[in-house]
């Protein structure tokens, strides 16, 4: 497979033609801030956390979903990315109700880490405040609309590795929300496994383990990327 | 003309409380009230919320107190879950909420009140607090302050986080007790007796300086009411509430918290955000009951411990309960000994060590009430649920909400001695704080559950007209 050369942060970097431009940062060291990313599932582009520049594009690129090029001038820190990084975060915690102090996933949510990460201190949108439910219908889990960040992980897990296909995400825009199979409670979802597989791969307190209290939910991505690589080259190495 | 002073805020309690004393037309006082002017509303927040989160949440209700409300919390989620938590828990369960007894007593007695006593109620304001008492007595000063210290490590030992560790939960808790934290307490203990002897003995010296202030603040006849164990002991989490009057007979006996809306009734004043807790059958305001430390040692019959029971029959008055509120210091005192000769048992405990820690079950039960002492009194959470868990219905019964109307009646008790005419001295003022103080009352807790924010403020002449009035 061909190999294409890049300059990231203008740093030389080399990358099969098939790489993300995430792929090959991370291969180099560079750390791009991501959300809606997971190994093991497909990439979506859907949080826009990875935006980078690339010389002579206007444009801001996902670089989750965008192949390397050659000779492609890649920044991943600019002072405009850092900007627009804050307000993606920022919009995020906006739009639904987080409390982290009470949150099961207080100190373990990647949310939490990218406002850590990114430098947020203050929200400054006006929180939307909306009214959502918490589904505990499930006899083991429980999903909590109000820290949703709409990332569709859980969507894919179960749909790519699990294969059950029972979440989905209905409505649009701002309207949009997670849903088990044709829009009933969890526990009445007759596809869901009880496998647990989103509930790792949730990066927020949205998905949990029934029972957990403030903080107790630790999510372990681990056993996404050992099935995958268990299924698809054969190797069980954990 | 009446005059009206007000003592705002009343310094060193927890949170934000306003007095008013009305004075008639000689200047007398005519009335006084504590107003609380702090709202929270957690009880609606709450609704919604999967009962499990609850410790969490309620722990946040109050900084000063959060183990209790994580102890009452899990204790009402037990019920849901309908099951008998482990041995190994319920010890640990015991041994956190001593040490939040320990720490926030030694807080109460060492920083917040001593100041009053040993530097005396007419002091430079200014340097009647804990920096005053640390230049005064510094060695006083320190052992207040590693007691309490000894107390929040109890708590941190166990829940990770002294400050809002929702380590109790539904069916049990979440870590077990480390050999090194056992190893530690236990060496740490002879200190923390020492230190609660020595505050004992000073207490109990300036209670002759001290008698005219003994006699006065908030020394009236009222219910009490707390929890007891098997036989009449000294209880703190378990067993069974018991009511006594001024005279310690018990009125009821054996009652289960489950049934509090039977014997417990909550009367709304439109000048108060607290809710005003009173004894039902008899009805409100007769049926005025005060709970705390006082209270637990007026309705037990002993402590269960050699050296707590020594200290509560010196305590104990030959008429019947001890009514002066100002007692409760001593029984705070009282209570952090008991607190530190149980929690030396506890250490030997086979079961304290175990792993045996959370018992795992679905909602068995749609409604349940859980009940501790905290160190502020008896608190209630009662919850309701839908068979997904999900709260419909929340109910607190704080410790400070329920010595309301012993506080009020204190504070106009006071006013009445000490403050004559306009012309009144800090230290009278003082006292009548003191009076509050009295109750360690953290106030953020107490005002959480109206739906709406009752402000009313009336200045009445002696004749009886209402010469102003601010009202929202
Ligand atoms: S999901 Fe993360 S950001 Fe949201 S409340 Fe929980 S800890 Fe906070
Ligand atoms: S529930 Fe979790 S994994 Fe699914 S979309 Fe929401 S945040 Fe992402
Ligand atoms: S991580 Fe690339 S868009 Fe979400």
């Amino acid at each position: 497979m061909a190999v294409k050369t890049l300059t990231i942060d203008d740093k030389p970097v080399s990358a099969r033609e098939d790489q993300t431009i995430l792929e090959a940062a991370r291969e180099a060291g560079i750390g791009i801030p991501t959300l809606c990313q997971l190994s093991g599932v497909a990439n979506l582009g859907a949080c826009r956390l990875c935006l980078v520049e690339v010389a002579g594009v206007p444009k801001l690129l996902p670089a989750c979903v965008t192949l390397v090029q050659e000779g492609m001038q890649v920044f991943t820190n600019t002072e405009r990315l850092r900007e627009y990084r804050k307000m993606i975060v920022e919009l995020l915690f906006a739009e639904r109700n987080h409390v982290c102090a009470v949150c099961v996933a207080n100190g373990h949510c990647e949310l939490q880490n990218l406002a850590i990460a990114v430098g947020m201190d203050h929200v400054r949108y006006s929180y939307r405040f909306p009214k959502l439910e918490v589904d505990t219908t499930h006899e083991k889990f429980g999903i909590d609309h109000n820290r949703c960040v709409l990332c569709a992980r859980c969507v894919r897990v179960c749909d790519e590795i699990e294969g059950a296909h029972t979440w989905d995400i209905a409505g649009r825009g701002a309207k949009s929300h997670i849903i088990s199979d044709m829009n009933v409670p969890w526990g009445s979802a007759t596809s869901c496994t009880s496998c647990g597989k989103c509930v790792q791969a949730c990066p927020t307190g949205a998905i949990f383990k029934l029972g957990a209290t403030v903080a107790e939910q630790i999510k372990d991505r681990t056993r996404l990327d050992f099935i995958v690589t268990a299924r698809e080259k054969k190797q069980w190495v954990g | 003309m009446s005059q009206r002073i007000v003592i705002d805020p009343v310094t060193r309690i927890e949170g934000h409380a306003k007095i008013s004393i009305f004075l008639d037309d000689e200047g007398q006082v005519s009335d006084a009230r504590f107003h609380v002017t702090e709202y929270r509303g957690f009880e609606k927040f709450c609704e919604g919320r999967p009962f499990w989160e609850m410790p969490g949440i309620t722990a946040r209700i109050c900084g000063i107190c959060p183990i209790s409300h994580v102890l009452a919390s899990a204790k009402a989620g037990d019920g849901i879950l309908a099951v008998q938590i482990s041995p190994t828990a319920n010890k640990l369960r015991r041994l956190m909420n001593l040490g939040q007894i320990t720490q926030s007593h030694a807080l109460s007695f060492f920083h917040l009140s001593s100041p009053d006593f040993l530097l005396g109620f007419d002091s430079d304001p200014a340097t009647r607090n804990v920096f005053g008492l640390i230049k005064a007595d510094p060695e006083l000063a320190r052992r207040g302050i590693r007691l309490r210290q000894f107390g929040q490590d109890v708590i941190s030992y166990l829940g990770g986080s002294k400050i809002h560790p929702a380590w109790a939960t539904p069916g049990g808790v979440r870590t077990p007790l480390t050999e090194e934290a056992r190893a530690d307490i236990k060496a740490r203990l002879p200190e923390a007796f020492e230190t609660t002897r020595i505050a004992l003995d000073l207490f109990k010296k300036l209670l002759d300086k001290y008698g005219r202030e003994a006699h006065i603040f908030g020394n009236f006849p009222s219910l009490f009411m707390g929890l007891v164990g098997p036989n009449g002991v000294w209880e703190h989490h378990d067993g069974t509430l018991r009511f006594v009057d001024s005279s310690r007979n018990i009125i009821a006996d054996n009652l289960q918290a489950r049934d509090y809306q039977s014997f417990i009734g909550e009367a709304v004043e439109p000048w108060s955000y607290l809710k005003f807790p009173y004894y039902k059958p008899m009805g409100y305001p007769d049926g005025c009951y005060r709970v705390g430390p006082l209270a637990r040692l007026n309705v037990c019959d002993h402590m269960g411990t050699p050296q707590a029971d020594k200290e509560l029959s010196e305590f104990r008055s030959a008429s019947g309960a001890v009514n002066s509120s100002f007692m409760y210091h001593q029984a705070r005192l009282i209570e952090i000994l008991c607190a530190l000769e149980t929690i030396e048992i506890l250490l030997d405990d086979p079961d304290i060590m175990g792993d045996r820690l959370r018992a795992d079950a679905g909602v068995n039960q749609l409604e349940s009430v859980g009940v501790s002492e905290a160190p502020r009194g008896t608190l209630f959470h009662h919850y309701k649920v839908d068979r997904d868990g999900r709260l419909e219905f929340v109910n607190l019964i704080i410790s400070t909400g329920q010595n309301n109307v012993a506080m009020n009646r204190t504070v106009a008790q006071i006013a009445r001695h000490y403050v004559r005419g306009p012309k009144v001295e800090e230290g009278m003022l003082n006292r009548v704080e003191a009076g509050i103080r009295c109750f360690d009352p953290c106030l953020s807790c107490s005002t959480h559950a109206l739906g709406q924010m009752p402000l009313e403020v009336d200045i009445v002449s002696a004749d009886g007209e209402v010469i102003r009035r601010i009202a929202r």
